[in-house]
């Protein structure tokens, strides 16, 4: 009897919620701007006030909107990368939009399965290997960045143990500890890097708790692959340093932060969406070097010496030059065997599905 | 105080009906007032989370998409919370039953769909109903208390599909990103027309018929009943009581982990973590509200699934996605809160000078 009931009351919810749907509908359209803007929207995995990953890519729409007045964007945050992606990407490209970023990994199904549906839409896919003719994919080589952050971590480091709080052992990941530690190796031979793995991108307490078992265990300085500044704070409560990733991530440690290896997408919005505009657009895969401004290093902390800043800028030359990259050989995997010879230069292909650690690295890779 | 509570004899039909409908009302108000105060207007915010859960043919069949795993998980529960067995490990349960019917599409990509699809369904309720049983096993036979374990599997099973896609089960040609292949056409549910309503639905309704006749016209459902309200007079009636526990929870998990197995061969195509977004703790509120009745879990699940739904469309006008929870959550508070008014009822004792002011 019970069921019945709520059955008639539930039926009853929900026709009137139908109409105000209907109602609502109509309103929408009646009020339509005049003005034609180019409708952009933005899917994140995390919240944009993570002050890591999704912060970054809002930056970039930010500067998206500050460069270009005709556009309007949508953002949609704390998407999971399951069954919901899909949906909101396709409602999103329902309404109207001619651009869709979709900002993480795990959106790069759900992404190709929507673009089939909406061939006059162009979808940009962070992160991801997968194309279509409307689906470009986009990244760039944070790992040179980070090559320069060791550099510094590696002159500052005196216990010559460094930290990494990593999220997942996926190639790009794993990528990011190698050039790191190369780093540390080219001015202090003697360090190495210890890795947790904390299996999320965004947990704020469990990444600080990662941080500081690291300090616990040795390490002054932490550096990490993480969406949130929760390792920068676990090394200015202990007072060591830090290596920040994603955004300058100073103002949430100042007085660890020795430097962060950041993103900085908003130029390439501009140049994405102008080339919708403009026709010119093609599907591409985009892995944008530190020569492109897409990557970089944030401010120094003031701790930071001249010498340090002057080894990092020879670095940097070097790789803007174009005529030498972070991987390039001879290096050596964890057992000491030679894995990158003499004078070779590590491809692409290769780099994209690293799964191996370099010596200097102390961890382990899940296989 | 001159107000008291006074509990019903039978719950109100009248307030059954009445409250949660005063109870929406009352949430919607309530963050109404919060949108006005931050500056923004709450009327266009509801009309845009209800047309994007309801208001389209496309918005429509992505809430059922959502109810599916839902409705399984809340089904799944509510057959252990009959008993009184506080099954909260719905969650892992999915996990591992979608772990193991990826095995077969994996190990076997070759089958016809018709051998690979039935077989699939096997397996993941078998994977459920495995995880559910060392839980049910370990209460029935030495007493240990099955909240903990329960909650504990969780945490296990979601870790294993973790190894297995990180590890042996990854993606050859995934650049060793954490994902298994995609599964073959055969081991992929059919599903209707353009939308991604899939053949889950199918299953997850003759469940429902299923439990409504266990529940309400066997035996069995009727011995679940007596031993969880009270397993004395059980003992004494001569119901096997450790049988029961067991048969109970191997139900329940072979339920959340089909739920498991639609979501992997339905919606996603693949294994991979993440793969649901806390089903099985939603199921649990929804079994709950409920009220452990399969017919009202199927409306339940199809409100939670417009929820969460509308809930992404907010932030299309530039709501942030905190403020979109504020409002799930504070309708789930709400319509909670106010289901004590079906049991009891406010008495006014004031006027009077009620008895516990003079004695």
């Amino acid at each position: 009897m019970k069921s019945k009931y709520l059955l008639v009351m539930l039926v009853g919810l929900l026709s009137t919620a139908l109409l105000l749907a209907g109602c609502g509908g109509t309103d929408k359209k009646t009020s339509a701007p005049a003005a034609e803007k180019t409708k952009v929207a933005f899917v994140y995995v995390g919240p944009v006030g993570d002050a890591g990953w999704s912060y970054a890519h809002d930056q970039g729409r930010k500067y998206l909107m500050e460069k270009m007045p005709d556009v309007q964007t949508t953002i949609i945050e704390s998407v999971p990368e399951g069954a919901d992606s899909e949906r909101v990407i396709t409602q999103l490209a329902e309404q109207g939009h001619k651009i869709i970023f979709t900002t993480s990994f795990g959106y790069m199904d759900p992404t190709i399965n929507v673009s089939k549906k909406y061939p006059n839409v162009v979808f940009m896919h962070c992160s991801g290997f997968k194309t279509a003719p409307n689906v470009g994919t986009y990244f760039g080589r944070i790992y040179q960045a980070r090559y320069l952050s060791g550099i510094v971590a590696g002159k500052a480091t005196k216990s010559n143990v460094i930290g990494y709080v990593a999220a997942h052992p996926i190639p790009e990941v794993i990528r990011g500890i190698n050039a790191f530690t190369l780093g540390v190796r080219s001015v202090n031979p003697d360090a190495k890097v210890k890795v947790i793995w904390t299996n999320t991108w965004y947990d704020p307490a469990k990444e600080k708790q990662a941080g500081l078992s690291l300090l616990d265990a040795g390490a002054d300085v932490i550096a990490q692959h993480q969406d949130t500044p929760g390792p920068q704070q676990a090394a200015e409560e202990r007072g060591k340093f830090s290596i920040g990733y994603n955004t300058d991530m100073s103002k949430m440690a100042p007085k660890a932060v020795l430097t962060s290896a950041v993103w900085n997408w908003g130029p390439y919005y501009v140049n994405v969406v102008d080339a919708v505009k403009k026709g010119t657009w093609k599907s591409e895969q985009y892995w944008g070097p530190m020569k492109d401004n897409i990557v970089g290093l944030a401010p120094y902390g003031p701790m930071v010496t001249e010498e340090t800043k002057k080894a990092v800028e020879d670095a940097k030359q070097k790789i803007l030059s174009g005529q030498w990259d972070v991987f390039t050989g001879p290096i050596k995997d964890q057992s000491g065997a030679i894995r990158i010879a003499e004078g070779t230069k590590m491809s692409d292909q290769d780099m994209l599905q690293f799964n191996w650690f370099v010596e200097g690295v102390e961890g382990t890779i899940a296989k | 105080m001159p107000f008291s509570w006074e509990k019903r004899l039978t719950p109100s039909k009248f307030m059954l009906l009445a409250v949660p409908c005063i109870a929406l009302l009352l949430s919607l108000l309530f963050c109404g007032v919060f949108l006005l105060i931050t500056g923004r207007d709450p009327v266009e915010i509801y009309v845009a989370m209800i047309s994007g859960a309801l208001g389209s043919t496309y918005g429509l069949s992505e809430t059922i998409v959502k109810a599916i795993p839902l409705m399984l998980c809340g089904l799944g529960i509510s057959v252990a919370f009959r008993m009184q067995l506080w099954n909260i490990g719905a969650e892992g349960q999915l996990y591992v039953g979608a772990l193991a019917a990826t095995w077969l599409p994996l190990t076997f990509p070759a089958l016809p769909a018709w051998v690979m699809l039935p077989l699939m369904v096997c397996l993941g309720m078998a994977g459920g109903a495995l995880w559910a049983f060392v839980p049910g096993i370990l209460r029935a036979r030495w007493q240990v208390n099955e909240i903990i374990t329960t909650l504990m599997l969780n945490y296990i099973g979601i870790l294993w599909v973790s190894y297995l896609v990180y590890g042996p089960w990854r993606d050859p040609k995934g650049l060793n990103f954490p994902l298994t292949a995609q599964f073959p056409d055969a081991a992929i549910l059919p599903f209707w027309g353009t939308s991604r309503i899939h053949i889950g639905l199918l299953l997850a309704l003759a469940i429902v018929a299923f439990l409504y006749v266990l529940f309400n016209n066997s035996r069995w459902g009727y011995e679940l009943k007596v031993i969880g309200s009270s397993p004395k007079a059980a003992r004494y009636a001569g119901m096997n009581i450790t049988r029961n526990i067991c048969l109970a929870m191997l139900l329940s998990g072979a339920i959340c982990g089909l739920a498991g197995m639609t979501e992997v061969s339905g919606i996603i195509g693949r294994l991979q973590p993440g793969l649901s977004p806390g089903y099985g703790y939603t199921g649990i509120i929804i079994a709950w509200l409920g009220q452990l009745n399969p017919l009202a879990i199927v409306i339940m699940s199809f409100l939670f699934g417009a929820l969460q739904v509308g809930g992404y469309m907010v932030q299309t006008l530039g709501v942030p996605a905190a403020v979109a929870s504020m409002i799930q959550g504070s309708i789930l508070f709400f319509v909670i809160g106010a289901e004590i008014l079906t049991r009891y009822r406010i008495s006014y004792t004031g006027c009077k000078g009620g008895r516990s002011d003079r004695e």
